[in-house]
This record gives C-alpha cells, sequence and structure tokens, in this order.
C-alpha cells in the first residue's frame, strides 16, 4: 500500500493505493488516525484500492467512529467496485459517509 | 474438472499477500466469474488471517508454516487449511453481530456469507487444526 495526502482548507484528502490487508493496516492508521484526531474532515479515496479485506474495514470503522468523537467527519471517495462490495458484505454502506 | 493446487506459506501477515496471489493463479484456471473469483479470494485470504491473527495469538515471531489446498471436483469446491498453532474450539469461532459497529470480528462473518460450508476436521496428521471451506460453484 502506497498513500498520498493533500490539503485544502479543513478538508485533508487521502489517498491510499495498492491492497490493504492485514499487513497494512498499522501502516494505515498511523497516516488516517493523527488527521482526524486533529479534528480535521478527511476524506479517503479509494479509487486506487484494488483489495480491502476485514482489517481495511476494520480501519474505515475505527476511522468513522474516531471521527465522531471529535466532531468531524470521514469521507469514503470514489470506492472502486470491488471494496464497495466488501463494505456492502459488512452492511456498512449506511454507517459509513460514502461519495 | 479436477483440480488440485497446494502451497505453504510462512505464518505471517506478509505471507497474506502470497496467499491471494495463490488463490487468483488456481482460480485462473476454472472458469468463473470474477465475481466469485474475488469473493472466493476473500474468503480464503480472511481464513489465512485468521490463522495468523488467532492461532498465533501472542507470539512475536515463528517459523512454522501453514498450508492451504485448493480443490475442484465436478462442481464442488473444497478450500483446505492446514496450521500447527493453538487448538481451534470450533464453538469459539463467532464473528460478531452486524450492528455492534465496531473495529474487527469481520472476517469470519465474510467466510460464512460466499462459503457454503466450514468445518473443522479431525483428521489433521500432523497439524494442529484443519479447516475445510466448501462450497458448490
Amino acid at each position: 500500500m502506497t498513500y498520498k495526502v493533500t490539503e485544502e482548507g479543513n478538508v485533508s484528502t487521502v489517498f491510499l493505493n495498492g491492497e490493504i490487508d492485514m499487513d497494512v493496516t498499522e501502516k494505515a492508521k498511523e497516516v488516517i488516525l493523527p488527521i482526524v484526531e486533529s479534528g480535521k474532515e478527511v476524506h479517503l479515496n479509494l479509487k486506487d484500492v484494488s483489495y480491502m479485506d476485514s482489517s481495511g474495514i476494520s480501519v474505515l470503522i475505527e476511522s468513522h467512529q474516531k471521527a465522531l468523537e471529535k466532531n468531524t467527519k470521514v469521507v469514503v471517495k470514489e470506492v472502486s467496485k470491488s471494496v464497495l462490495k466488501v463494505i456492502m458484505m459488512a452492511k456498512l454502506e449506511q454507517i459509513l459517509n460514502l461519495e | 474438472m479436477i483440480l488440485s493446487e497446494a502451497k505453504d506459506f510462512p505464518v505471517n501477515t506478509a505471507s497474506l499477500k502470497e496467499v491471494r496471489v495463490f488463490s487468483r493463479e488456481t482460480f485462473e484456471k476454472i472458469n468463473l466469474s470474477q465475481d466469485l473469483k474475488d469473493e472466493l479470494v476473500l474468503a480464503i485470504a480472511e481464513a489465512a488471517q485468521n490463522i495468523v491473527k488467532h492461532g498465533y495469538k501472542g507470539v512475536e515471531e515463528t517459523s512454522d508454516r501453514m498450508e492451504i489446498k485448493i480443490s475442484l471436483n465436478d462442481s464442488q469446491l473444497e478450500i483446505g487449511f492446514y496450521d500447527k498453532g493453538k487448538p481451534v474450539v470450533p464453538g469459539n469461532v463467532q464473528h460478531r453481530k452486524l450492528d455492534d459497529i465496531k473495529p474487527g470480528g469481520l472476517g469470519t462473518f465474510f467466510i460464512k456469507q460466499i462459503m457454503d460450508g466450514a468445518v473443522f476436521k479431525k483428521d489433521q496428521k500432523g497439524w494442529v487444526n484443519h479447516l475445510v471451506l466448501t462450497k458448490k460453484i
């Protein structure tokens, strides 16, 4: 997994790339959670994420819940078809902010 | 069609990518929709992850290996997982309730959603656990 972060005003966009599994979830959390902790709105762009398993879904849930604690939000954007399928299998499409 | 492919992997998180590569390469030999291939790869990866995460919980590093065997006999797909981790008590293998939104606990749910059957067998010669996932395809 690789990533890129861009900033515009109070919004940080994290572009994740590759496959997100248990081997890279700590790295993903290290990128995303400090931004959420800072109170910024985070957009997670998943257009280049070709695979995500339950560990990756856990990162999305943890980020979402941390954002609620900090009165901000995490928006999950441009989800690839294969990742959307996993999100829907977990019945999280109504819980996560998908755009 | 009859097919049987097996491969062993080191028990660590870095192997999960290799597990997916092996699974994808095997399913390329079978005439399946891409959606079904993706689902099967996810189920296999989740089962392998459970071995690393739960079977070897608290173990920093191990030289143990796990083996995955994918077999197809006509339309019956069988995927075997062999490991030497902690003995699994099948009754303790539960997924979290879906409406209890929290990180974790979804891997087993995904496996049950995708596969027709998931059974721990007692024929694990030389291994500690033998999980068999089945699906009619």
